[in-house]
């Protein structure tokens, strides 16, 4: 006994440390927080009572898609980047640029574009009927005076994709062009990107699918993972856009795999999934459809992931600062900063954790696609 | 929600994009960065397997050069050996010659110095003799000068004779 009870001791001290300095923190954080807590808490809040402060509106505000990109600034002083509106209406192809809107996402502001009318209503479009002047709307919302035309605009959201590309064009383009040059491993930067690419291929495309097939889903595979990783990435800058946490942009992704499942599913593949082999026959049909459910709950289930955890990381850091105005103290901040940045950190491992499991379980779909069954 | 309602715009562009950004990567980025990365595999694969083979190569040389150092090291074992037994040979033959020489030229001198012992003491006889003659000449003309002398003298000598 006497000998094993040195570590444990050392351990206890350690830990001990460590608690005692968290409480020195968690103390000194407390009071800085609070001291002005007190003293805001007594000031006069009508000053503040004509602009109420909406939590939800805010962060869906923030995490949404919307028309224009948005930087700082309110109403006609605020400073966004107008991006081109494309509509399909009943009557062919309508565009413009969404400052047309001067920065309404209420109703109000009517657009006049080829005979028709348009409205901006929560980043929704739609085209006012004859007589109409502003949009309105049922107890169940639905609309009752306009009509949602096709919306394909360059949105907020497709204007950071967009960005993703060109960003991932430089960087590997700039890899590519090395290889072209000269034999040897690059340096710097490019040598970040080459042991990249090499970890996708080797810890993810080569055990998942296979020696034999891999090269064929590397290109699908590095471009979804660089995408997804650096989407995210950009997605945590300050006044970035949500892509990846937008369900429409999962769905696409998500789509993708499934495509790449069908189109790459092999004989023995379908065979186990609408026929079961080496089973009753009677337990065949049911089989088939738990395969078949399976087969789409496998990409929706990445999709959902995905969206989930990017939009979740940014809701929480969005409810972190809107603390802050919800108890209206500056104080707050002392509090919800530390831990919005503590936050911030997590979603850069985030970032790239969904990158790596949405990259992964794409490859372990495929894999199990194209695997060769042994034959019993 | 909003939230979760996917927008048949976002999902046509996201589409578009990320088929477009895929194919123009995997022409022009993909396809060359795994195979430059690929063929610097083989390559160091390649390097490594010969470095191997080098490797084994010296190996063996070094087992032949240590086969002929201990080869070469025997034979000079053995040649010193050689040398060395003919030496004691040389010097034990060399030895006994000188040893028989110097007996013979011992043997030879004692044979002289008894020849010269003999010469010289058979000259002293002589010497001795004649002296002896010669005084006995003298002797006996003076001795012998009597009748009763020379019986004397030749009682006294066959007496002596005798004693010899």
């Amino acid at each position: 006994m006497q000998p094993n009870l040195e570590p444990i001791i050392l351990s206890r001290t350690g830990t001990m440390i460590a608690h005692k300095s968290l409480k020195i923190i968690v103390t000194f954080t407390l009071a800085l927080a609070l001291l002005p807590f007190n003293a805001f808490a007594k000031a006069d809040p009508q000053a503040e009572e004509s602009k109420e402060f909406n939590p939800t509106d805010m962060i869906m505000h923030h995490i949404g898609d919307s028309h224009g990109w948005h930087f700082f600034g309110e109403g006609d002083s605020s400073f966004t980047l107008p991006l081109p509106v494309i509509l399909f209406t009943d009557h062919g192809m309508v565009t413009f640029m969404s400052s047309e809107f001067h920065h309404d996402t209420e109703g109000q502001y009517v657009v006049e574009k080829d005979g028709m009318r348009f409205v901006n209503y929560h980043e929704d479009i739609y085209k006012l009927d004859a007589g109409a002047e502003s949009v309105a709307f049922d107890e169940e919302h639905n609309v009752l005076n306009a009509s949602k035309p096709w919306d394909f605009s360059i949105t907020k959201n497709v204007a950071a994709m967009l960005l993703t590309v060109i960003l991932m064009l430089i960087f590997f383009f700039g890899l590519a062009g090395h290889h072209k040059k000269n034999k040897n491993a690059p340096a710097g930067f490019n040598n970040i990107l080459e042991t990249l690419v090499l970890f996708v291929r080797d810890e993810i495309a080569r055990p998942q699918i296979g020696e034999k097939e891999y090269m064929k889903f590397m290109p699908f595979l590095l471009t979804v993972f660089f995408f997804i990783w650096i989407t995210n990435l950009l997605g945590l800058l300050p006044g970035a856009a949500n892509v990846t946490g937008n369900i429409a942009v999962t769905v696409s992704l998500g789509l993708f795999t499934l495509a790449l499942i069908l189109i790459n599913g092999n004989k023995d593949f379908w065979q186990h999934t609408l026929w079961m082999p080496g089973i009753p026959t009677f337990v065949k049909p049911i089989l088939a459809v738990v395969e078949v459910l399976g087969l789409i709950i496998k990409p929706v289930a990445l999709m959902i992931r995905l969206f989930a955890n990017i939009t979740a990381g940014h809701i929480i850091i969005l409810s972190l600062i809107g603390l802050i105005f919800i108890l209206e103290s500056a104080g707050v901040a002392g509090i919800s900063v530390p831990f919005a940045l503590f936050i911030t950190i997590l979603e850069l491992l985030v970032a790239f954790l969904q990158a790596f499991i949405f990259t992964m379980l794409s490859a372990l779909f495929i894999g199990m696609a194209v695997a060769e069954h042994e034959h019993h | 929600m909003d939230l979760i309602t996917p927008e048949v715009g976002l999902i046509f562009w996201q589409t578009i994009v990320f088929l477009v950004l895929m194919l123009i990567l995997a022409k022009f980025a993909w396809k060359p960065i795994l195979g430059a990365v690929r063929t610097r595999e083989e390559s160091i694969n390649e390097a490594l397997a010969s470095a191997e083979d080098a490797r084994k190569e010296m190996q063996n040389l070094k087992a032949d050069n240590e086969k002929l150092l201990q080869q070469a090291r025997a034979e000079r074992d053995e040649i010193l050996k050689e040398a060395r037994q003919l030496k004691e040979k040389m010097i034990s033959e060399a030895e006994g010659e000188a040893q028989k020489k110097a007996d013979t030229i011992v043997a030879k001198a004692k044979e002289s110095i008894e020849m010269e012992k003999r010469a010289a003491m058979a000259d002293i006889k002589n010497q001795v003799a004649t002296l002896s003659i010669e005084i006995a000449e003298k002797v006996i003309g003076k001795e012998l000068s009597t009748e009763e002398k020379q019986h004397q003298m030749i009682d006294k000598m066959l007496n002596d004779a005798t004693l010899n």
